[in-house]
């Protein structure tokens, strides 16, 4: 068995951070790798530098026994290396055929595109590995998993034979997630080896040949995935045990605190994203709305916090009306918000911390008397919050942009949670944070939902929608499919609600 | 939930329809009483076809009664108005073109009512007013497709403009002055994409920068070299017009096309290998990936900084000659100021026309018209004050680029400095 690619000793500083220290990373010949870590662990830094974005201040890079370098990413595809974004790198206004060909573009006669020609070897790889697509569709026109064949076939078609896998599986379905994992074991019959890059630790488990983890830029050490569980994989990405189950008791719904009723939202480019959605949000339970990103989520969760108008329908909050309703009077009537969007929505990134904890309440006793601000209470409450919420910072006059994301986070639910909220409304209040955090604020929405508040928590992570919820809204072009008890459901049925099929017409038609 | 689902897309486009189809029946009834009620009965109007001194063959002017022709005008706007109310035309295109259509005939037969009109002549100089707006369109298409904006066509134009009749009164040939004009335009646009690209400067402030300074630059040499030995510096003559035998000789269209002089060729030559070029090679792929997602261009190995210094580059050499039109292709001599705004009515231009060349330059067209338009008025001596008349094509532009036409979506990256 041949190594067909090694990393030694890489390293690469950032100004202030150490992104990669003397790291090793060996991928055998027709295998997958699974490289497991956290946000912020290095395993992104250490693909760019594999392919080119990023130049290395140490180490060097071997494929298939011969020390190479490495200065861009002509160079990559030139040693049959090829990467596949966690954002996709595909122009939405162009053709699958013209994304595919950019860059090494045939021409007839020396001037002309010969998109024909190139359409014809983008039908030749669908065929040889089982990747579907129309060569002549609009990139803006497919579906997310549809998206990621391309950029597969961008890479197939510049015949790279070292596959890198970038958080693959972060924006799809489940069923999608299947799709994906029969595409990689087509790709490593025909010979190719892959580089699986992940922090879900079950699929990992799943698909992976071998497993190295990384933590704060080094390698905490490979392991066998047969000898790996979940359990142990997380105290590795971590360095510490950590509860991979949120604990909580059954759920004591009061009465509503949150009614909407056939609620319809266009977004900010005028398009009809949420078409007629009903349902309630009790006190002492959490909603959880699931749904692939981009499906009416977003718009949703603006209206109900008047960032974006309502266009049919009503929203009534314990009792009361909201219909051209400013945000700040919503939260005044009880509304905690923690935004999809941290650092545009939640923070002012380049204000301190302690002015960042004070943002919805800026303009009240204690913290603001006639037309002045008063420092003193500002100072003592941001100190209060950071203890309490166990805020990692120097001090609470650095910026929240010098946080990490994790302790962003803290911030805006410290700031949120400290005044009396009757409904806490969390769009993807985990995004991006690292398996620590993720515990922490899972623990805080489950305490609030305790003390007797109604809980919408908004999630494109289908573990974190089972993990919360007592019961579950999957959302579907804008529309509900359905609302399920988090008990009583699974992981498949919730996965072909999302890809919007119900169970019972599915089961119908066969 | 489909049926309020479907009720509530298609209450939008009611609403659309519905103020689509009151306009145009305003449109309609306002061409009747403006025109339709002031107009003399009886008295006709004539349209000149024939432009004095070309080679085209004769055809007879076209003479039509006055009153009948501007009540049929408010009659058709009326009736598609009706018609889009009850039916739905849908095609936003369309209607805005019956609107325009109708007005602009009504209004041009109420105008030059009981007297003469020459149409080819009005056609033939909106071409030639088009021109410089073109070419600034083009200027600004080929350089917001690969993400930058240049907002210093005007200033490049006035230097260009300058430098082109200086180099060709200095040196006793045209062709000189417009190869000298078209390497300042390049020069200029150079020094801009290197602050935008190199030190990521904000792209409109240096834009602003080079229009104020070329403001200065021009006005300072004209007032102190160029007005004091005019025959020495500023006095060239102009291109010659170029009859294209045989093409030329087609009447109405003849002369309006094919008797020009040579910039005029260049930019409609240009304006056919641009929509090539931008969409049929691998140069134009290549620009229109940096333009949309930089990042994407670059991880296929793209220099997305190459792409848009060529860019920029080729941009300022349309602009460069844009800025000879104005001299040695058009009055032979150079004044303060004198390119006008033409370069910013370029630049709505180019919006208008969606960043397409094709599109920038039948938009370019729309400006001429209203330009032309407003001399050949002064001209007929209608009862509008002049100082109205010269605001036609400022208004046209503005009405345009309120986005009351349809919103056009500039290249996603457009403006934004790429960081790797």
């Amino acid at each position: 068995m041949t190594n067909v690619l090694e990393l030694r000793g890489i390293t690469k500083r950032f100004p202030g951070v150490i992104a990669n220290e003397n790291v090793d990373v060996t991928l055998r010949e027709g295998k997958i790798l699974a490289l497991l870590g956290e946000n912020g662990a290095g395993k992104t830094t250490l693909m760019n530098i594999l392919y080119g974005l990023y130049k290395p201040d140490e180490g060097h890079i071997a494929v298939r026994g011969k020390q190479v370098e490495i200065h861009g990413p002509n160079d990559a595809i030139a040693q049959g290396i090829g990467m596949v974004h966690q954002h996709f790198m595909l122009v939405p206004v162009m053709t699958v055929t013209e994304n595919v060909m950019l860059g090494i573009e045939p021409t007839k006669n020396g001037i002309i595109l010969d998109k024909e020609k190139v359409a014809q070897r983008i039908r030749e790889i669908s065929d040889q590995y089982g990747l579907e697509v129309d060569p002549h569709a609009y990139i803006k026109d497919l579906p997310v998993g549809i998206q990621q064949r391309v950029e597969i076939i961008k890479v197939l078609y510049r015949q790279a034979d070292i596959l890198i896998l970038d958080e693959p599986t972060a924006v799809l379905t489940p069923q999608e997630v299947e799709g994906l994992f029969k595409i990689i074991d087509t790709l490593i019959k025909s010979g190719k080896s892959i580089i699986f890059i992940t922090h879900k630790l079950k699929e990992v488990l799943a698909v992976a040949d071998d497993i190295t983890v990384l933590r704060l830029g080094k390698v905490v050490g490979s392991i066998d995935p047969k000898e790996a569980t979940s359990q142990k994989l997380a105290s590795m990405m971590v360095g510490r045990d950590v509860s991979l189950v949120v604990e909580k008791g059954k759920a004591k719904p009061g009465e509503p605190v949150l009614v909407v009723d056939g609620l319809a939202v266009r977004d900010e480019r005028q398009n009809l994203t949420v078409r007629g959605v009903s349902f309630e949000v009790r006190k002492g339970e959490v909603l959880g709305v699931a749904g692939v990103q981009g499906n009416g989520q977003t718009e949703l969760v603006y209206a109900l916090t008047g960032l974006l108008p309502i266009e049919g329908g009503t929203i009534r909050l314990l009792n009361e009306p909201i219909r051209h309703t400013s945000p700040r009077e919503i939260l005044e009537r009880g509304v905690a918000h923690i935004p999809e969007d941290r650092q545009r929505h939640g923070l002012i990134l380049t204000f301190p911390i302690h002015d960042n904890m004070m943002l919805c309440t800026y303009y009240k006793n204690p913290f603001a008397r006639g037309i002045t601000l008063q420092e003193k209470p500002i100072f003592n409450n941001a100190e209060e919050l950071v203890k309490q919420f166990d805020v990692r910072t120097p001090n609470i006059y650095v910026n929240a942009g010098t946080l990490s994301g994790g302790n962003q986070q803290k911030v805006i639910v410290a700031r949120e949670f400290s005044r009396p909220i009757e409904l806490l409304i969390a769009s993807q209040p985990t995004r991006g944070l690292d398996v620590g955090s993720i515990e922490y604020i899972h623990k805080q929405i489950i305490k609030k939902r305790d003390e007797g508040s109604g809980v919408l928590v908004v999630s494109s992570e289908l573990d974190e929608i089972l993990a919360l919820s007592d019961r579950i809204a999957v959302m579907y072009k804008g529309q509900i499919m359905d609302i399920v008890d988090a008990n009583k459901t699974s992981k498949e049925q919730l996965g072909l609600l999302m890809a919007g099929v119900h169970p019972t017409d599915a089961k119908n038609t066969k | 939930m489909t049926t309020t689902t479907m009720e509530l897309s298609t209450s939008a486009e009611k609403r659309k329809r519905i103020s689509y189809g009151m306009t145009l029946l305003v449109a309609g009834l306002l061409i009747y009483l403006l025109f339709g009620l002031t107009t003399q009965a009886g008295v006709s109007t004539t349209f000149g076809l024939n432009l004095a001194g070309s080679q085209a063959i004769e055809v007879s002017d076209l003479v039509v009664p006055a009153q009948l022709t501007v009540n049929l005008m408010a009659a058709i706007a009326a009736f598609a108005g009706a018609y889009q109310l009850a039916k739905g035309i849908r095609s936003t295109g369309w209607l805005i073109g019956i609107l325009a259509v109708t007005f602009v005939i009504a209004f041009l037969t109420w105008a030059a009512q009981d007297k003469s009109f020459n149409l080819t002549g009005m056609l033939g100089s909106s071409l030639v007013r088009a021109t410089p707006i073109a070419l600034a369109a083009l200027c600004g298409v080929i350089s917001e497709r690969s993400a930058v904006i240049n907002i210093g066509i005007e200033g490049i134009m006035l230097m260009s403009a300058q430098t082109a009749v200086v180099t060709a009164t200095v040196s006793g040939n045209l062709y000189v002055g417009l190869i000298a004009a078209i390497l300042v335009g390049a020069l200029v646009a150079a020094f801009h994409a290197y602050l935008v690209i190199r030190f990521k400067v904000d792209q409109v402030v240096s834009g602003v920068a080079i229009n104020i300074f070329g403001t200065g630059f021009t006005s300072f040499i004209s007032s102190r070299f160029l007005q004091k030995a005019t025959d020495a510096l500023n006095n060239s003559g102009t291109f010659p017009i170029i009859s294209i035998p045989g093409l030329s000789k087609i009447p109405i269209l003849g002369p309006v096309l094919f008797e020009n002089n040579i910039v005029i060729y260049l930019m409609i030559l240009l304006v056919v290998v641009m929509h090539i070029m931008l969409f049929y090679t691998p140069w134009g792929l290549r620009t229109r990936a940096v333009g949309e997602h930089p990042k994407a261009a670059d991880t296929l190995g793209i220099n997305v900084y190459l792409v848009r210094y060529v860019n920029v580059i080729l941009g300022g050499m349309i602009a460069g000659l844009g800025g000879a039109y104005f001299t040695i292709g058009s009055v032979g001599r150079f004044d303060e100021i004198m390119t006008a705004g033409k370069g910013f009515i370029g630049l709505a231009a180019m919006i208008f026309g969606k960043w397409n060349p094709i599109g920038a330059f039948t938009s370019s067209l729309i400006f001429g018209f209203a330009d032309s338009l407003q001399v050949k008025l002064q001209i007929l001596r209608v009862p509008i004050p002049s100082e109205f008349l010269l605001m036609a094509p400022y208004i046209v532009t503005m009405i345009i680029l309120t986005g009351v036409v349809g919103r056009a979506i500039p290249p996603a990256a457009d403006g934004q400095p790429y960081e790797k």
